[in-house]
C-alpha cells in the first residue's frame, strides 16, 4: 500500500514538472532542411515568379525598342552582345533559352546563381552574381523583345 | 534500510515542497523570480524580428542623432545632422556641403539636444523629426523615409538655440529661443557689462510647410534679456499657445552659477502664437536686418542649396498686447511640460524645493482677472497664486524634466538625487521613485509627451556611467536605462551605451515609419546633373583646370577603372553614380591622398567628392564598401602627370 502511494506521488509530481515545458516545441533542425529540388518546369524555365509558360506573342518592334532602352541603363554595366565582358554574351540568349529563363533570371538573380544549375556553371566561369536591378516584369519582356530583335536581325536598337 | 528510508523522507520532502512552491506561485520559468529576474525576455527581440518602437536620441555634442529599437535598445542608424560624418561622407561629399553652411561659414559640427517629430492632431505622424543646434543656432528637417537630413535653418539674432525643436499640434511652428542672451541688433559690438541696455532675449516660430516640410522663419518676438531655456508647445486647450523656461532674470553676465541663482523665481513664458501670428499678418511686426542661411536638399538631384536671407519680421511685445505672460516660477526652472490634458504646465524648477505646476484654465482667468504683479516690456507678470495649482513636495534634488503617462500620472526627472520620481497629477503626491544611473538628464516615455501616451517604457538619459559598464578610461559613453512604467512601480529593465550626449529622445510606434522606409533611389527619378544613368555615358571631361569624372558603381566593378592625362593642381570632381537598384547595396568611393574624405553613395543616386591631386603618381581608388564577393577587385588607378603635361586625357573599363 505504501508503495502504490509513493509511486501516486511521484506520478503526480512528474506530471506537474512536466507542465513546465516551454509552452511551445521548440523548432527543430527540421525546419533547416536543404531546399526542395528543382522541378522540370524550374530546370527548363527558371526559379522565379514566373512558374508557367508565358505567351508574350509575336516580336513587337516598339516594345523591343522600349527593351533596348532599359537594357541600356540597367543591364550594360556588365553585358555585351556579342563578347564575354563582366557577363556572358547575350546576343543570343534568346536561341539558346525560353522567355521564361530569362524573365526569371532577369527578376530573382540571386537564387537561380544559388540553386538553379546554369546559374551556378556561370557563377563558376564569371565568379561574380548579378545583380538585381528593380526591372518589373514588363520591363523584362521588353527586354526579352530587344533581344530577341537582334538574334533574328542582327541590328542593334540601342544604335 | 534505516538509511534508505531516510533518503527517500528528504527526497518526498524536498519534492512535496517545491510542488507546494509551484501550486503557490506557478511554474519557475514563467515567472519574475526576482524583482526585474524577466528583464532579459523582456527587452528581448528575438533574431529576425523587429522592436515595436523606433526611438531617435539626440547626439548631443557629436552633432547627430541616433535611432534606436526599443525595447531591445538595440542601435539602427546614427544619422548625421550638424556634424561632418566620414562614415556616411555626409559634410565632406558636395552634395551635403551646403547643409552645414550658416552666416559665419561652413561649420563642421554643433550641439544637437531635443527631437521633435511632425505632427498631426498632437500626434506624431511619421514624416518628419526635427532637431535643433545649440551652438550656431539652427534647426534641422530630417525626412523619415530615408532617414537623411534634408533640410537646416539658421535662426537670425539668436543666442544658443536651446528651446527649440518643440512642435505645435499640427506642425504649424517648430519652437526656437534665445539662451544666451546677446544683443539682438545684427553684429552689435558693445561692452560686455551693458548687458542691461544692449542685450535682448528672442523667440522664435519656425513655419513649416505641410505638404513638403520646408520650414522658413516666419517670425521672432524680442524678450527682456533673460536666458530661455526650454519649451514646449500647448496641447488640446492650450494647443494655440507654446510655453518657455526662463532663468538668469537676474541679468547676470558672468559668473552665472552664482549670480543667476539669486532670485527666487523666475518665469515660465506663455505666448499665444496664433494671436502673435495675427499681429504679424496684420502687420504690426517690424522687418529688421538678419543674416541667415536656409539650406535645402533638392528632392530630385540630391544636391542641396543655400539661400541667405537678410531679414527678418521682428514682433514687439510692447506693440502686441494679450499675446505674452510671465508666470512666475521657483527657481532657475530648466523644463516645462504640458500634460496629456493640456491643463498643467508643470516646470522643473532645478533650484527649488517643489516641483511647481500651473493651471492652464487658471492662467487664463488670471488673465481676464488682469490679476498681474506688474508688467516688464510689455509683458504682465501674472501673480504666483492665481496660476499654480499645485506644488509637488520631496520630489528629490534638482527636478528638471516631467513625461506622462495618460493615466493620471507624471514622471519627472530628478538630476542631483539621480532617480525618477513618479507623482500623481491629482494629489500632486510622490507614488514611486527609482535610481538612475547617474545623473539623469531628460527622461523620455513612449508618446509621454503626446496627448495619448503609451504606458510602456520610460528612456532615462543620464550623464555619466562611472561603473555601470566595462570601463573604457577617463571618457566613457553617456549611458541610457530603459523602464517598464505598464505597472504600479517603474521596474529597469535595462543600461545600454548611448551614442555622443543625448540630451533628449523621441519614440514613435514603428508602424508608422516602417511601411513608408525607402529601399532605393529610383535611378530613373535620378535627376542629378552630373549622373549616369547608362554605363556607356561614363566620361571624363576637362575644362581648364577642372576636370570631371562621371563614374558608376555596380557590383563589382567603376566605369571608367582607368584614368589618365590628370594634371598636379587640377580640380577634379568625382561624380558616382552607384547604378544597383537593389535595396541595401551601397558602394564606396576613396583615391589615395584625398583630402575630401569618402562618400559612400545608396543605390540609385549620385555623389561628388572633391580631389586636388598635389604629386604626380599613380593613385588607386577603390570601393570601401564591402558589396560582393569581388569587392577586392572593385578599384581602379588615376595617373598624374605633372601641370602642364601632354599626356592626352584617357579613360577606360577593361578593353573599351
Amino acid at each position: 500500500m505504501q508503495q502504490v502511494t509513493r509511486i501516486l506521488l511521484l506520478l503526480i509530481i512528474s506530471v506537474v514538472y512536466a507542465g513546465c515545458g516551454n509552452g511551445e516545441e521548440r523548432e527543430t533542425e527540421a525546419t533547416r532542411d536543404e531546399a526542395p529540388e528543382l522541378t522540370e518546369f524550374e530546370l527548363e524555365h527558371g526559379i522565379g515568379p514566373v512558374t508557367e509558360r508565358l505567351d508574350i506573342g509575336d516580336l513587337d518592334v516598339e516594345r523591343a525598342r522600349r527593351g533596348a532602352d532599359i537594357f541600356d541603363r540597367r543591364c550594360t554595366a556588365c553585358h555585351r552582345m556579342d563578347r564575354r565582358f563582366v557577363g556572358p554574351p547575350v546576343g543570343d540568349v534568346t536561341e539558346v533559352r525560353s522567355h521564361e529563363f530569362i524573365i526569371n533570371f532577369i527578376l530573382n538573380p540571386e537564387e537561380m546563381t544559388n540553386r538553379h544549375p546554369v546559374g551556378q556553371e556561370l557563377l563558376q566561369d564569371y565568379m561574380t552574381i548579378m545583380p538585381y536591378q528593380n526591372v518589373s516584369k514588363e520591363q523584362a519582356i521588353e527586354i526579352v523583345d530587344f533581344l530577341r530583335y537582334y538574334a533574328e536581325t542582327g541590328e542593334d536598337l540601342r544604335d | 534500510m534505516a538509511q534508505k528510508t531516510t533518503i527517500w523522507k528528504i527526497t518526498s520532502l524536498l519534492l512535496g515542497l517545491g510542488l507546494l512552491a509551484m501550486i503557490m506561485y506557478g511554474c519557475p520559468s514563467q515567472t519574475g523570480m526576482l524583482d526585474t529576474g524577466d528583464a532579459a525576455q523582456r527587452v528581448y527581440v528575438a533574431p529576425g524580428e523587429y522592436d515595436e518602437y523606433y526611438a531617435f536620441f539626440s547626439g548631443g555634442y557629436s552633432g547627430q542623432m541616433s535611432v534606436w529599437g526599443l525595447p531591445s535598445a538595440r542601435m539602427l542608424r546614427n544619422i548625421p545632422v550638424f556634424s561632418q560624418d566620414p562614415e556616411s561622407g555626409y559634410g565632406y561629399s558636395e552634395e551635403t556641403k551646403p547643409l552645414l553652411m550658416t552666416s559665419y561659414g561652413f561649420i563642421p559640427w554643433d550641439d544637437s539636444h531635443h527631437p521633435d517629430f511632425s505632427h498631426t492632431d498632437g500626434m506624431p505622424d511619421g514624416r518628419w523629426i526635427f532637431i535643433n543646434a545649440n551652438n550656431t543656432p539652427r534647426v534641422a528637417r530630417i525626412d523619415l523615409t530615408t532617414f537623411e537630413t534634408v533640410e537646416t535653418l539658421e535662426l537670425p539674432n539668436t543666442g544658443g538655440n536651446h528651446a527649440s525643436t518643440f512642435v505645435t499640434e499640427n506642425t504649424e511652428y517648430i519652437l526656437g529661443a534665445t539662451r544666451f542672451s546677446i544683443p539682438y541688433e545684427m553684429d552689435k559690438d558693445v561692452p560686455i557689462d551693458t548687458y542691461k541696455e544692449n542685450f535682448d532675449g528672442s523667440l522664435s516660430f519656425i513655419a513649416v510647410d505641410p505638404e513638403t516640410g520646408e520650414m522658413s522663419m516666419d517670425f521672432q518676438i524680442i524678450m527682456p534679456p533673460y536666458h530661455y531655456d526650454l519649451g514646449r508647445a500647448g496641447k488640446g486647450p492650450s494647443a494655440d499657445w507654446a510655453f518657455f523656461t526662463t532663468y538668469n532674470t537676474e541679468q547676470a553676465h558672468t559668473l552665472l552659477e552664482i549670480n543667476a541663482s539669486e532670485f527666487d523665481k523666475d518665469y515660465v513664458v506663455a505666448v499665444n502664437w496664433r494671436k502673435a501670428q495675427e499681429y504679424v499678418r496684420e502687420g504690426r511686426a517690424q522687418s529688421v536686418p538678419a543674416n541667415y542661411f536656409h539650406n535645402l536638399k533638392d528632392k530630385n538631384t540630391g544636391i542641396a542649396s543655400s539661400t541667405v536671407h537678410d531679414e527678418v519680421l521682428l514682433l514687439d511685445p510692447k506693440d502686441a498686447p494679450d499675446m505674452i505672460y510671465f508666470l512666475p516660477t521657483p527657481k532657475s526652472p530648466h523644463g516645462v511640460d504640458i500634460d496629456p490634458t493640456g491643463e498643467y504646465i508643470v516646470a522643473g524648477g532645478k533650484l527649488a524645493t517643489v516641483i511647481p505646476v500651473h493651471s492652464f484654465s487658471r492662467m487664463l482667468e488670471a488673465i481676464e482677472n488682469e490679476a498681474f504683479e506688474e508688467v516688464i516690456n510689455g509683458i504682465p507678470v501674472l501673480e504666483y497664486d492665481a496660476t499654480i495649482i499645485g506644488e509637488v513636495e520631496n520630489p528629490g534634488l534638482g527636478p528638471l524634466h516631467t513625461e506622462f503617462d495618460g493615466d493620471g500620472n507624471a514622471y519627472t526627472s530628478v538630476y542631483i538625487s539621480s532617480e525618477i520620481v513618479k507623482w500623481s497629477l491629482e494629489t500632486f503626491e510622490v507614488l514611486d521613485r527609482i535610481d538612475a544611473y547617474y545623473s539623469i538628464g531628460h527622461l523620455m516615455i513612449t508618446g509621454g509627451d503626446t496627448p495619448n501616451p503609451d504606458r510602456k517604457y520610460l528612456v532615462g538619459l543620464t550623464k555619466t556611467a562611472r561603473d555601470r559598464f566595462l570601463p573604457t578610461g577617463p571618457k566613457q559613453l553617456h549611458p541610457a536605462q530603459l523602464y517598464d512604467i505598464s505597472g504600479d512601480r517603474m521596474e529597469l529593465l535595462l543600461d545600454f551605451p548611448t551614442i555622443g550626449e543625448p540630451h533628449y529622445a523621441q519614440a514613435i510606434l514603428a508602424d508608422k515609419i516602417r511601411p513608408n522606409v525607402k529601399q532605393i533611389y529610383d535611378l530613373d527619378e535620378n535627376q542629378h546633373p552630373h549622373a549616369v544613368k547608362r554605363p556607356r555615358d561614363a566620361r571624363v571631361e576637362r575644362d581648364g583646370d577642372v576636370v570631371r569624372v562621371y563614374m558608376t558603381n555596380i557590383r563589382s566593378h567603376f566605369t571608367p577603372d582607368n584614368i589618365e592625362g590628370i594634371r598636379v593642381g587640377d580640380t577634379v570632381y568625382f561624380h558616382l553614380t552607384n547604378i544597383e537598384q537593389d535595396w541595401d547595396m551601397v558602394h564606396g568611393f576613396a583615391i589615395k591622398g584625398a583630402n575630401s574624405g569618402e562618400v559612400l553613395i545608396a543605390p540609385g543616386e549620385t555623389k561628388t567628392i572633391v580631389w586636388h591631386p598635389q604629386r604626380t603618381g599613380i593613385y588607386p581608388f577603390y570601393c570601401t564598401a564591402f558589396c560582393s564577393a569581388l569587392h577586392q577587385e572593385m578599384q581602379g588607378y588615376v595617373r598624374v602627370s605633372p601641370a602642364g603635361s601632354d599626356v592626352p586625357l584617357t579613360w577606360r573599363t577593361g578593353d573599351e
